[in-house]
């Protein structure tokens, strides 16, 4: 709804579309309480926004007319049309994506901005999403307004130019706001869940516009929904993870499983082979139980992945395909290679790859990944893994054994 | 790398896909995309009356697809494998035996 209203007052005001929202939110909140939901509630909301609106215009109009007479015949007093077709709620939140994806901000400000102006969240669960303080984030977020304003984006006609330039820009923040709720530092079930599925709602907005419909926004959504599939399988019910070999695939959601091989087919329609293809192959290799090669193509996408967009943590993603592949042996040594002990993760990795042979080293691998990792979740299920490898629990599985 | 025709034959003219048929072709072809081993989606050929025509010598033609052994072509898609023998694994994972199809696997000739 904002982004509708920001399209007709443009990105300076920012804040009155705002506010016009949540006062229409609240008036519904009243009204339908007493009166129950109505038929159509997304008309019911949109009239009383556009009311509110003309409202706004017209004190306005009467403020500025007596404060300052050369603005009467402005354009505050043109009569405003106000169209909440869902042709324009659609254009609308297409244009507020890419005015809120702006590269003068800094990823993290963009992923802040997006939750706010397009998911609608509030600073707290902002800020409980990322563990910070909601000082911290509103002080990000007023940076990152000011920014906007500056920069004062077209809203009203997004043009292909607009489009090419920034939408690399948009499918990262999105990709971001997803990963945020999928590896959230939050225990949080809910929050995780809202980012994700925020996420592949403003996805499936670039799919619906012909012009954002790209190979690439298709590959960015197949991963979002295989991703999503497993959202149910990898917590269980204490809020603590459950790593991948562990989880009940019964529980993966295979009608989104399907909607991702759709997007998938469609992204690879044409030569264009981006990260989000490779990652999203990689994803429906992990939701699907059938292939015995299945981690031969994983590596594989892998070292396609290491060529085209190296990061630290596809490295060490590869290092755990290799072991699958190729044995633990070969992923040690290779592992050892990368001399990345400083990252959390490949302590993590190490420690599972000692687990069979050298029970001590592992332990000592995890020991240093529980110290470096600030998530909770993560600590307690590093915890469990070294309590699961200790020496006297090996005696009593032993023990179990004989009797 | 080459490609390969995958040329899908049916026998049964009034065939029609059940949704839950379609979803396991659809989740075939995401795994040979996931191998980055597609090259074309190929398309789906109509086999009906109206849709389908056999021109022969001599400006004769005939209604339908060519038929001569009782089974038509219904659609094609291409394929890219190191061999052909890949391809061909590619190929039997195809849920089109189940209603009594066959797959044609076929080198392109590439100059």
């Amino acid at each position: 709804m904002t982004a509708v209203l920001c399209r007709h007052f443009g990105m300076k005001h920012i804040e009155i579309a705002e506010d016009i929202a949540s006062d229409t939110f609240l008036k519904a909140s009243e009204n339908w309480a007493i009166n129950g939901i109505p038929k159509n509630p997304t008309a019911w909301l949109y009239t009383v926004a556009k009311n509110k609106s003309k409202d706004h215009f017209k004190r306005a109009s009467i403020f500025e007319s007596q404060v300052k007479n050369e603005l009467t015949s402005g354009k505050l007093q043109e009569e405003q049309h106000f169209e909440f077709d869902s042709q324009q709620i659609a254009d609308s939140q297409l244009a507020m994506i890419f005015a809120v994806c702006n590269p003068a901000n800094s990823a993290e400000a963009q992923i802040c901005l997006a939750l706010q102006i397009l998911c609608g969240f509030s600073v707290e669960e902002i800020a409980n999403a990322f563990l910070a303080k909601p000082e911290t984030i509103k002080k990000r977020l007023l940076r990152a307004r000011a920014n906007l304003r500056n920069d004062n984006f077209q809203l009203v006609n997004l043009t292909e130019a607009d489009i090419k330039s920034r939408i690399e820009t948009v499918l990262k923040t999105l990709y971001l706001v997803f990963n945020e709720g999928y590896f959230s530092k939050t225990n949080d079930q809910l929050i995780r869940k809202d980012l994700c599925s925020e996420a592949l709602r403003l996805a499936l907005v670039l799919i619906a516009h012909p012009l954002t419909n790209t190979p690439q926004s298709n590959a960015l959504l197949a991963l979002m929904c295989y991703q999503s599939s497993r959202l149910e399988a990898r917590i269980n019910h204490n809020g603590e993870a459950i790593a991948y070999e562990q989880q009940d695939s019964k529980l993966w959601d295979q009608s989104l499983i399907d909607r991702g091989n759709y997007y998938l087919i469609n992204a690879f329609d044409g030569p264009e082979i981006s990260k989000y293809h490779l990652e999203a192959s990689i994803a429906y290799w992990h939701s699907t139980i059938v292939d015995g090669n299945k981690w031969q193509h994983i590596l594989q996408l892998y070292d396609q992945l290491m060529i085209t967009a190296y990061s630290p943590v596809i490295a060490l993603n590869r290092i755990f395909a290799l072991a699958k592949v190729h044995g633990c042996e070969k992923a040690i040594s290779e592992a050892e290679k990368l001399d990345m002990s400083d990252s959390n993760y490949y302590h993590q990795l190490l420690g599972y790859l000692y687990a069979d042979k050298d029970i001590e080293k592992a332990i000592n691998h995890y020991q240093l990944a529980i110290r470096m990792t600030k998530s909770k979740v993560e600590q307690q299920t590093l915890r469990k893994e070294i309590e699961r490898l200790s020496p006297s629990n090996q005696i009593c599985r032993n023990k179990g054994k004989q009797f | 790398m080459k490609e390969f025709a995958l040329i899908f034959r049916i026998n049964d003219i009034n065939f029609k896909p059940s949704p839950e048929q379609m979803q396991e072709r659809m989740n075939w072809l995401a795994g040979i995309v996931a191998q980055n081993k597609l090259v074309d989606k190929g398309n789906t050929l109509l086999p009906i009356p109206g849709s389908a025509v056999t021109v022969h010598a001599n400006n004769v033609t005939t209604d339908g697809p060519y038929t001569e052994i009782k089974e038509f072509i219904s659609g094609y898609i291409i394929v890219k494998t190191e061999t052909i023998e890949e391809a061909v694994e590619l190929a039997k994972s195809n849920p089109i035996f189940k209603i009594g199809g066959n797959i044609e696997v076929r080198e392109l000739l590439k100059t």
